[in-house]
């Protein structure tokens, strides 16, 4: 079979089983919630959940169509800063001779930035391999120590220098916050990576992650999507992936077919979200005066 | 001070918690002791604090996860109130668990990858409805509200309105920032750069909200050296402490 038909296939079943997933926990309801103690019944479906069922079958639609028109044409990606100084900063630890530090967040391995992270740290390894510097990757989780250790072994095989691969590069430290703050401070000041990057959940360990590569001198590069902690990532950092931009940056550095057209699934779908809000805005507003009913049904659809 | 020594324990003659405020006070300078860089004090806090939040987490991980949700009701079900046998089910997640452990043998290492990509597929199988429902729909909803929202009197509240046109703004141009596969030129361009602004704004009051919230975090560190420590070395500045 070749390797065209069997991306398709893959990506069939997989779009096939996140629907699945998401349908199953869209409406199946255990019993112990059903409308009242009198009534207890087991119900498929769940039909106040209907509105998120339908986004997620016209999200869903929207991203395969977006592979198979990916497949046909190129794609354009707006520039992202942050992404362009990954390369730069890579280099520059190979002119120093200076290993990298990835750091990845407290996520847990299910979670969206922990997943956009280990993304990015794919291609981090795969260019570190090839210049053979090496990356240091402090983990809170051990689940993410797990895979992240079968990312970048797979990422250096990629890069055909499987012997420079070093396990023990990758390793766990502890799961406790300040603890691990405290220990990936201390790798900065003893290991003196040159460049520095900070990739998915962060929380109160931002600020001081940060300072501490500050004062190292490190080119640092963070992306989170913690609203709360942005605003000390963007003072203490080079640059910083702000929200959406970390998702996107695997596509951004892979430039893989299959996550450009989730990217652009993504962004068909702000048009759509873009267009809804301004039409509930304009119904809000002089709807109310000439057509009530059809303003209280087009915003009760998206009250949960 | 002399009540609650009186009621606590001794070790060598001494308060266990007099010893304790001295333990927490000397790895808070240690840790502290960084503002003035690397140096043997605070590596011995470090790894201090490394090792037992470690061995920690790991009697909580097991006092508190695998005896009382599989330990027990697996293999122990006398232990367990109500139970009228073992939970045989639970053998399917002890499995997945047991098959991380593959890790530590190289020829089967490959088995560790079902327990994680069964995680992985689960968490993000239950997160997206959630997320779909509480960041999409939720928000908008809360979005679309009238520009020109009726007021007392029979009138208009221009305010509201005005406060209601300027989220709606805010959200659909940082929309546009956040649009990756267009060029930002044109009106997309204009647009995206009010929503940065947008975004800059909501960054510097979150960052002044959270500064504050630190600020009070490093005075409550503080007074426990001056009012809780110092008292131990016949220091007595008067204010809050354990005494």
């Amino acid at each position: 079979m070749n390797t065209a038909i069997s991306r398709q296939i893959l990506a069939l079943i997989v779009a096939v089983l996140v629907m699945g997933l998401v349908v199953s926990a869209a409406v199946a309801q255990p019993p112990f919630a059903s409308e009242s103690p009198a009534e207890e019944e087991t119900k498929w479906f769940n039909a106040e959940r209907t509105n998120v069922l339908v986004v997620m079958v016209l999200y869903s639609g929207i991203v395969i169509g977006c592979i198979y028109y990916a497949r046909r044409r190129e794609m354009y990606i707006r520039p992202i800063a942050g992404l362009e100084a990954v390369n730069d900063a890579i280099g520059r630890a190979t002119e120093m001779g200076r290993p990298m530090l990835y750091v990845s967040g407290l996520g847990g391995i299910s979670g969206i930035a922990t997943i956009a992270s280990m993304l990015i740290l794919g291609h981090l390894a795969k260019r570190a391999a090839a210049y053979e510097t090496p990356i240091i990757v402090p983990c809170n989780d051990p689940l993410v120590m797990t895979a992240e250790r079968e990312i970048v072994h797979q990422a250096y095989i990629e890069a055909g220098k499987p012997d420079a691969y070093e396990p023990d590069n990758i390793f766990y430290v502890t799961s406790s916050q300040f603890g691990y703050t405290a220990a990936v401070d201390g790798i900065m000041l003893r290991e003196r990576p040159a460049a520095n990057f900070f990739m998915g959940t962060f929380y109160a360990e931002a600020l001081i992650l940060a300072e501490t590569g500050n004062m190292t001198g490190a080119i640092q590069i963070a992306g989170t999507d913690m609203d709360t902690q942005l605003p000390f990532f963007i003072t203490a950092c080079d640059y910083t992936l702000m929200g959406e931009e970390l998702y996107a940056a695997g596509a951004y550095l892979s430039r893989s077919p299959l996550l450009l057209a989730q990217l652009k699934g993504q962004d068909i779908g702000k048009i759509l979200l873009t267009v809804a809000i301004i039409t509930g805005v304009v119904l809000a507003t002089v709807g109310v005066f000439a057509v009530p009913g059809l303003v209280v049904t087009f915003l009760s659809w998206f009250k949960p | 001070m002399p009540e609650a020594a009186a009621t606590s324990s001794t070790i060598f003659g001494l308060s266990t918690q007099i010893i304790g405020i001295w333990v927490a006070a000397l790895l808070t300078l240690a840790i502290y002791s960084f503002l003035y860089g690397d140096n043997p004090a605070y590596k011995l806090g470090e790894h201090i604090f490394v090792g037992v939040s470690v061995a920690y987490g790991a009697v909580i991980l097991w006092y508190e996860g695998l005896v009382p949700l599989l330990i027990n009701p697996l293999f122990r079900p006398h232990l367990v109130e109500d139970a009228t046998g073992p939970k045989y089910s639970l053998i399917i997640p002890m499995v997945l668990g047991l098959l991380i452990l593959s890790r530590f043998v190289p020829r089967y290492d490959w088995l560790s990858r079902w327990p994680i990509a069964f995680v992985m597929g689960l968490g993000a199988g239950l997160s997206i409805p959630r997320s779909v429902e509480s960041y999409i729909l939720r928000q908008m909803h809360g979005t679309m509200l009238p520009l020109l929202p009726p007021g007392a009197n029979g009138g208009y509240d221009f305010l509201t309105g005005f406060g209601n046109l300027l989220l709606v703004v805010g959200v659909v141009c940082t929309l546009t920032y956040f649009y990756f596969s267009a060029r930002h030129e044109g009106l997309l361009g204009r647009a995206s750069r009010v929503g940065i602004w947008f975004l800059m704004v909501a960054f510097g009051a979150g960052f002044g909200n959270t500064v504050m919230a630190r600020i009070s975090l490093l005075i409550g560190r503080v007074q426990f050296l001056l009012y809780d420590w110092l008292p131990t070395i016949g220091i007595h500045l008067g204010g809050p402490g354990v005494g």
